[in-house]
């Protein structure tokens, strides 16, 4: 058996990236305060809490609504930018991709406290809108990455073709390329939609007053009694995310099937 | 005609990437020059002066916590680093020569998974494993003869940040290096091996050459981040072992000197790059094989 040893190693590696995810469901069910064993007894109770808590659901729908606009800027700009690197050249494209590319490797913290910077001096009120502004930034990049792969493996003749049977340009990017990227557009949507629902930086310095679940959960995290409704949010949040990346994953395995490429698989 | 057919494209090429583009200079290029401004601007008590000075600079230098905090950001990244490239290249090589190739795409989907789950919840999670009355210890007094928690507190040092960091980055750390092996051409392998090399020696004399330019990626994408990151310092080391971060965003706010702060956020990235030009210097016979 080749590779044994690789795989005994693959797995134990696999393990560890997952222990503490599932550490997180047995704390929230357990009918105790302390994150210790012996596990005390099963309780539904931090999950009645957390249904019941004012505060966890306005950061909630805050949540929802800044995932949900970044997610719609981000691909739409995503969009113009993977179309204008997989089909045009033009002057100075490495250092503008660059530019646009860079909060992939920028920390987050420098983006954050120059936006707060500029936004305060703009006279810029901080509220959920500022923390929209900076997720479509951070989420732009992830967009482009998906969707360039999507519009990398158009065929140019069937555009070509198109157009020689009469269409526009708009039309014949409506009826033949829109058709063969939209698993693309899906992924490249539910991929910002998880990372602007995760983001806690941003949305810590620019959110104002307003919170949302990371920054709520922060905030949560000082009081030792908040903890087991904190462990019970997070089982729900990560099933959340797990739910959204296999659409994801699923979306972007058809549109690469659609366009007939070999599958490398994974984001990023 | 071909001057006129790439002006052409050229010109729509300019149309198509302004929106983006626009959102990237307004968002991302003018905050960070307004950083670079100010960080040579004087600071006199909640308001900035617009007056050009290097007295900011000239702090940073000379101050002996940023010394601190800047060395230990430097330490505990190159250790994460370290970590994290080291422990991923087993996995990554299993799954570029071990795992049927239909069967990649679900690998790679299990080892994102986890990056992209609650990055706060994660790290909150490891201070209930590390804590005193956390998930290490109470499982330990569960065995016989130990009634003590054995390991006491682990948190709040740099050791505790170290185990987090890498955990939260390791799937970035496999997925450049899964990518260079990909790229290799097998038959350099069996090259290697029909003429008389063992297993071993082909490995570190083609395989490993070869898969550099995905170590060294690895290498930036988890250096870069981790430097900067904000939240470890803060749960993990309890405040008490701040790191570059915590220090930029204590200056802008909480004391709310900008310039001050501006001038540490510039300085710690221009550290970053020189190390970073550093690191691709050294390797830089690595990056020249690939063509």
């Amino acid at each position: 058996m080749k590779g044994r040893g690789l795989r005994i190693y693959a797995i134990l590696y696999l393990i560890f990236l997952y222990a503490p995810i599932l550490i997180l469901p047995l704390f929230a069910f357990n009918n105790g305060t302390i994150i210790a064993f012996p596990l005390k007894g099963f309780t539904t109770e931090w999950f009645v809490q957390m249904s019941q808590n004012e505060t966890l659901r306005r950061a909630f729908m805050n949540s929802l609504i800044i995932a949900f606009s970044s997610a719609i800027f981000a691909t739409s700009l995503g969009v113009f930018a993977a179309r204008a690197s997989t089909r045009f050249n033009f002057p100075a494209k490495t250092g503008i991709m660059g530019l646009i590319m860079l909060p992939l490797v920028l920390p987050e913290i420098i983006i954050a406290m120059s936006l707060l910077v500029v936004l305060l001096g703009a006279g810029v009120g901080l509220s959920i809108f500022t923390v929209i502004l900076g997720h479509t930034l951070i989420c732009m990049p992830y967009a482009i990455a998906i969707l360039s792969t999507a519009f990398n493996s158009l065929d140019k003749s069937l555009e070509e073709a198109a157009y020689d049977l009469g269409e526009t340009k708009f039309s014949a990017f409506r009826l033949v390329i829109l058709p063969l990227v939209m698993p693309g557009i899906i992924s490249s949507l539910l991929m910002s939609f998880t990372i602007s629902l995760d983001e806690f930086i941003i949305a810590f310095f620019l959110a104002g007053n307003e919170p949302t679940l990371p920054t709520y959960i922060f905030s949560q995290l000082r009081f030792p009694k908040s903890v087991p409704v904190i462990m019970a949010l997070g089982t729900v949040l990560v099933l959340m995310s797990i739910l959204l990346l296999t659409v994801a994953e699923y979306f972007r395995r058809r549109g690469v099937a659609r366009t007939g490429q070999k599958d490398h698989g994974g984001f990023l | 005609m071909s001057a006129t057919r790439f002006d052409a494209e050229a010109r729509q090429g300019l149309a198509m990437i302004s929106p983006p583009l626009i959102y990237a200079l307004l968002m991302l290029a003018a905050p960070l020059l307004t950083i670079l401004a100010y960080s040579f601007f004087k600071d006199d008590y909640l308001k900035v002066i617009h007056e050009f000075t290097l007295d900011n600079y000239r702090a940073v230098f000379t101050d002996p916590v940023f010394h601190k905090v800047m060395l230990r950001s430097l330490v505990v990244a190159m250790l994460v680093t370290l970590v994290t490239v080291v422990l991923a290249f087993p996995v990554a090589y299993f799954l570029s020569f071990v795992v049927r190739p239909e069967r990649k795409a679900m690998w790679l989907f299990l080892i994102t998974i986890p990056f992209w789950t609650s990055y706060l919840i994660r790290v909150f999670l490891w201070k209930a494993i590390l804590a005193e009355n956390g998930v290490v210890n109470s499982i330990m007094t569960l065995l016989p003869f130990i009634d003590e928690p054995p390991f006491g507190n682990m948190l709040y040092n740099v050791q505790a940040m170290v185990i987090t960091l890498a955990h939260a980055y390791a799937p970035f750390a496999i997925l450049p290096i899964y990518v260079a092996l990909e790229k290799i051409d097998r038959s350099l392998l069996e090259a290697g091996q029909d003429l008389g090399e063992s297993k071993l020696m082909t490995f570190w004399r083609v395989t490993l050459p070869l898969a550099m330019p995905g170590v060294i990626a690895a290498t930036l994408i988890v250096f870069i981040p981790t430097i900067g990151d904000y939240v470890t310092p803060e749960l993990i080391g309890g405040g008490k072992t701040p790191m570059i971060a915590n220090m930029v965003q204590a200056n802008m706010l909480a004391l709310d000197n900008r310039p001050m702060g501006s001038a540490l956020a510039v300085t710690a990235m221009l550290i970053v790059a020189v190390v970073s030009v550093i690191f691709l210097f050294l390797n830089r016979r690595f990056l020249k094989v690939r063509q």
